[in-house]
Formats: structure tokens, sequence, C-alpha cells
């Protein structure tokens, strides 16, 4: 205080350039573009940084982009047989023959059956070579069941076999079958979290926004199902579809009850969030100026927590995909001629087969691939669905 | 706490009774009965059908009465411990579960016990040493075991065992002992093959638990506690082990309650896969051959040791957090 003094005598200064008094509220653009963003935009800002879940996310859609076009990637026919090459195992695919450049192609194989103990042997023929073909025709098949067509992106050589996974018991070409088998597959989580979504969020969402009652009730209904373990209601409800049922309402019997055990966990997530929500001024606002609840719910609250929902959906996604698999491997799920990974594991469930042609056992890996993405993604999801963290 | 304790006791009443309807009518739904399947088979085979003792049966089993009396002879007499007859093994329930239960708890007591073995450690671990590589591995290999399901991974050590030993390694003791009494040389055989199983169900749940651990023991080792524990001069094995892990242990508690079917049923399609005796397959097989006593009242079991699990653990909760105890809310 003492230093004052000693501080010169300063002028009155008064700037006579113009004054904004809201300057320091101003944004750069760099920050408008931040703060102007809507709610999705930054998630997905934030959901970029996650390496792990982006390349996961790009698998995944790689993946359901191939089901658009399973009858085109597959070499051949879902049904096809080829009856010379029963479990015949792997072709690898080579690019140099005897030094020779020929692109890529498979060596044929020389079959023939050990009678003593009766397995089936096959040896490279490395004098027959089957250089692939590209954007072909090859076998017909109907695409969507729509219109039959003959393009394929890759075909076995005329007379010749293309058989990158092996092929199983009655000869059919495994990669083809994979490839087909992720159609259902990989529907079969997302209809199903469709249906435990809508459930949920109905369900979730009158017991929360009511209470009293109702919510008494649903709480009660929902305590019932979970006490129920999984895996057994789940074998028993499938016991119960009828054999005569076409494979198509097969497929949907399985996603119901699939749905069935998952819908409890996201009503009650809507419902406590509604409990709270609901006594919001902006909700209580809405009521007074006389919107009903399906407005309320729908256009009011259920925004401010929707990406949540549909982080933890993805997560329980993956829990489908494997029951949908657990129960076709038991035979208890969907039967041919439907095929999924699960239907294909199902051949898989004899040792001793496995033992001999392992490569029946192949449907595995896009099992743990598509499990192991959608668990990353989702974590990814999770993280970016709070973007303000 | 009594009246809480009381509260929930009475609660359990009403939701059993649901469950046990719910129970009745999933398995009534498939259409016919057993021993409609029972006489079509027989006819397949060419063999006569006994319309006396069918009808005997029928008459027995209550099969001829309607829904409700059926339904209600079954309650009373699960209440007297009477769980209903095999039509299947032409046993009662009870005879047929009773072995198999015990080999169930077997494996399942070990699967727990392993579980709890590998997580704790490694859970502990990659919360006190957080990005580092230790940490970063395992929780990669974590990930890992809680993408691969259980069954697929039975199988492929199946085949592995099967490749490298020239063994099966599927059953639960040398084919030797099957049906044998007890005796010593059983219990090796059996114990030789049990790891096999331990491994593959915990598996997963091992993966689960390192997870929840870490998360747990993560958000509690940034709380101020930790640092004033720290700034007192308590040495770090103490602090941790003294306040944080504690704290973080309440998941595992909310899981008691979750365990206790699943030491029941144990781990169903891993033990259809690796073909153990235990009460997954029997399950399995009474709900294909629509041996509606013996899966309904299994069901019912596991559906009951569900609801009293989640009152243990609640309890055990309430108990030990005394925020719970005072607010009367539960954790799940």
């Amino acid at each position: 205080m003492n230093n004052a003094s000693a501080i010169p005598h300063l002028e009155h200064f008064v700037s006579s350039e113009p004054f904004d008094p809201h300057s320091i509220e101003a944004l750069t653009p760099e920050q408008e573009k931040v703060y102007m963003a809507s709610q999705w935009r930054l998630m997905w800002w934030k959901l970029k940084r996650h390496r792990v879940a982006v390349v996961s996310g790009l698998i995944l859609l790689l993946l359901y982009g191939s089901t658009l076009i399973s009858e085109v990637i597959a070499p051949y026919e879902l049904h096809t047989r080829n009856i010379d090459n029963v479990y015949a195992p792997p072709q690898r695919l080579h690019l140099f023959h005897n030094g020779n450049f020929v692109g890529p192609f498979v060596y044929g194989w020389d079959y023939q059956l050990n009678m003593e103990t009766l397995k089936r042997e096959y040896t490279q023929a490395t004098d027959q070579i089957y250089p692939l073909r590209f954007f072909c025709s090859g076998d017909r098949y109907e695409f969507w069941g729509l219109f039959q067509a003959q393009f394929h992106l890759v075909c076995p050589a005329d007379g010749g076999t293309l058989f990158l996974l092996g092929t199983d018991r009655l000869g059919r070409d495994m990669f083809s079958r994979i490839t087909y088998g992720a159609r259902i597959s990989l529907t079969i989580g997302l209809v199903g979290i469709a249906i435990s979504f809508m459930m949920g969020i109905v369900i979730g969402g009158v017991a929360g926004y009511y209470g009293g009652t109702i919510d008494f009730v649903v709480q009660r209904f929902i305590e019932v199902l979970r006490s129920f373990p999984e895996l057994p209601l789940w074998m028993a409800l499938s016991a119960i579809l009828p054999v005569n049922w076409s494979p198509i309402l097969i497929f949907f019997g399985i996603t119901v009850i699939l749905a069935i055990l998952d819908w409890t966990g996201l009503a009650r997530a809507v419902r406590s969030k509604f409990l709270a929500l609901r006594e919001e001024d902006y909700c209580v606002a809405a009521q007074l100026m006389g919107a009903r609840p399906r407005r309320i719910i729908f256009r009011h609250l259920l925004p401010g927590f929707i990406s949540h929902l549909i982080a933890s959906a993805t997560l329980s996604i993956p829990a489908m995909i494997l029951g949908e698999t657990a129960l076709s491997f038991l035979g208890l799920g969907l039967r041919p001629p439907i095929t999924s990974w699960g239907v294909l594991l199902n051949e898989a469930q004899n040792i001793n087969v496995v033992a001999l042609y392992p490569w029946i056992m192949l449907p595995v890996i896009p099992v743990i691939i598509v499990i192991l993405a959608f668990n990353f993604f989702g974590d990814g999801l999770r993280d970016a669905a709070d973007p303000y963290k | 706490m009594l009246r809480y304790v009381a509260q929930r006791l009475l609660m359990m009443i009403p939701t059993l009774l649901a469950i046990s309807v719910i129970v009745f009518v999933i398995i009534q739904l498939p259409p016919g009965d057993y021993l409609e399947s029972y006489i079509a088979e027989l006819q397949s085979q060419g063999e006569s059908v006994d319309l006396d003792k069918i009808a005997f049966l029928r008459e027995q089993y209550g099969l001829d009465k309607p829904l409700y009396e059926q339904y209600f002879r079954w309650l009373l007499g699960m209440l007297h411990g009477d769980f209903g007859f095999s039509f299947e093994y032409d046993l009662p329930v009870n005879e047929v579960v009773g072995d198999r239960l015990y080999l169930t708890i077997l494996v399942s007591t070990f699967t727990i016990l392993f579980t709890w073995a590998i997580a704790f450690p490694i859970g502990i671990y990659s919360a006190t040493h957080q990005y580092s590589w230790g940490d970063y591995g395992l929780t990669f290999i974590g990930f890992l075991g809680l993408a691969t399901p259980n069954f697929l991974l039975a199988l492929v050590m199946l085949y592995l065992a099967n490749v490298w030993f020239g063994t099966s390694i599927g059953g639960l003791m040398d084919s030797d002992y099957i049906d044998q009494p007890w005796s010593w040389g059983k219990i090796v055989s059996i114990l030789e093959h049990l790891w096999i199983p331990v491994v593959v169900i915990g598996t997963s749940g091992t993966a689960g638990m390192i997870r929840r651990l870490r998360a747990n023991l993560l958000d509690e080792l940034q709380k101020q506690y930790v640092i004033t524990g720290r700034a007192k001069g308590l040495p770090e094995t103490r602090l941790l082990l003294k306040y944080p892990l504690r704290m973080a242990l309440n998941f595992f508690i909310a899981d008691i309650g979750s365990i206790l079917p699943s030491i029941i049923s144990g781990a169903e399609i891993v033990a259809v896969v690796l073909s153990l005796p235990t009460t997954g397959p029997m399950l399995l097989g009474a709900l294909q051959s629509q041996d509606m006593y013996l899966a309904g009242s299994f069901l019912m079991f596991l559906a009951f040791l569900t609801v009293f699990g989640v009152l243990l653990s609640d309890l055990a909760l309430a108990m030990l957090d005394p925020r719970i105890r005072l607010q009367g809310a539960t954790v799940r």
C-alpha cells in the first residue's frame, strides 16, 4: 500500500473506440462450431476419437453391408452340393506355380477313401490349376428371392472348385454358407433388439410416467420375469415353437423369445429416468399447456436420454446373437434350410467329426469377431453418449 | 431391519406364485403330452400299446384332469417336497435330479472358486496399475474371454485335446466309473476331469469380474479419503485393502444372489458339449421330450433360487452398507 504513492499518477483514460459489452461472450468461429453443434454431432466427434470403436464400427458396417449382397459374394449357392467333394479341406490360394506367376488360383484335390479308417483323404493335385474368375457368372441364385441372377464376385474355374474354407458333409462350400449365414445371424440381433427396444420404452415409459399402480404392477411383472434363469427359459420357450411352422415364422418366434427377457433391463432404465424427469419444469410446463402423455413421453422426455438407450441397446445385441447361436447349436433354435452360424455349428456338435474335419468349426470365428466388434463399438458409443463430460 | 426382512419375505410369496403359473403354462404349451408321444414312439417301433397301462398312467399322474387341477396338484406336491414324477426316467424327479445335483454343485463350486482366485488379483493389479502394459494386456485378454461364448470355447478345447493328446476330455469321469458306487478311484478320476469344465465355464465369468472389479476400484481410488489415508502415512497395501477394496466389493455381494441358481443349473450348453453328467443336459432332454414334471419342477426350483438369492444379497448389502440400510433402497 505504501508503494502506491511511488506509481506515477496516470490520467484518467477513456478509449474512444466503440465498446461492445458483449465482446466477451462473442465466440471465435471454432468455438462457435463446438458450442452450436447438436448433441448428435458432439457424440460423433467424441466417437471418432475412440479408435477401437471406429474400427469395430467399420467392421460391423462391412459385415452388415455384405448381408445385402450375400448371393453375389458367395462363390456358390447356399444349397449347391458337390458330391465329389464331401468334407473337402480348405483350398489355399496361390499366386505362383513352379515359380511362374499365374495370378490367384487354387490346386485341385485328389480324393480317395481310406478303406481302413473310412476317412476321406484329399491330396493336393499340383497338376490341376484352377485360376479364380472375377466378376463372373456362376451358380444361379434368386437375389433376395426376387429375381434370378448368376453374377458373382468370384467363381471357381470352369470345371474346377473353389472351397476357401472347405466343404461340409454334403459337399457344400463352407465359405458360401458362412456368408449366407451372416444374413440371418446378424439380422436376428437387430430385429430382436428392435422388439425389445420398443417394448422397453413403451412399458418402462408408461410405468415411469404414470407411476402409482401401473408402476407397481409393471415392476412386479419385471421382477417375476427376471427371476427366470435366462438360458433355461429360452430353451423352454423355443421347445414350444411347433415343428410344423414355416422357417420364417420360426425366425420371428426365436427373435421374440430372445427379446422377451431383454426388454426388462431397458424398461427399468427408462422408468427410473422418467420418474426423475417428469418432475422437471419443462415437463410440467408441457402438461400445463395441455400436451398429451404420448407427446410428452416421445417429444419431451425421450430425446433427453435416447442416446444412452441406444448405446446400452448396442451392448445387448451380442447377447442376442449368442443366444440364437446357442439355441441353434443345441437344435432348439433355427432349423435348416434356414442357415445361420448357429445352424452351421450344429454340425460341429459331434466331436469325432470335428476331429477329422476341423474346418466345420470355422463359423466360430465370425461369431467371435462380431461379438468383440459389438462390445468395443458399444463401449465407445456409451462413452460418446455423454459428450459433455 | 426386521420389518424389512419380513416385508421382503412376504413379497416373495406372490412372486413365486406368479412364477409357478408361468412355468406351468410354459410346460403345458407344447401340443400333446408325454404319454401321447410315448404311444407314438411305441407304435413307430411296431410294438403293441397296452392301452390299459396308458390309461392307468394317465390317471396316476392326473393327466386326465383339467389343467387347473393338475396345476394345484403339482403346486401342493412341491410344497410337500414332492416334485412330481419323471416319465422318461420312470422315477420320482427327486431321484433323477439327485446324483446329478451333487456333481453340478461340485463343478459349479470349483468354477466359482477358480473365478475368484483369478479375478481378484488381476482386477486389483489392473486398477492399481492403470494404463500400464500389464493393464492393457490383461484387459484385452479379459475382453477376449468375455466375447468368446463358453460353448464354443468348449468345442475348441475338445478339438485341441483330441489333436494334441488324442483323447476325449468330455465327461466328468472315466467311463469305467460311470454308474459305479463312490470309491477313491472315482474321486481321483473326477478331479482329473474337473479342470476342463472349470476353466471353460469360468472364463467369461472371470473376465467379467475383472472388468467390474477394475472399474469399481478405479472409481474408489480417485476419492479423497484415499488421499487422506495416504497423507496420514498408511502403507499402500493396507490402505488399498482396508478402504477402497471394501467399498468396491458391493457389486460382488450383489452378485452372490445370481450365483445361487447358476450353481444348480451349471452352464447348460457347456455341459451338453462336454457331455457332463450335470443337470443342464437333463433339463434340455426333459424339455425336448415333454417330460413336463421334470422340466417344470426344475425350472421352478431355479426360479426359486434366483428369488431367494436376490433376497440374500439384498440383506447382505443392507447389513454391510449403512447407506442402503438407512434408505431402505436396494442395489442391483
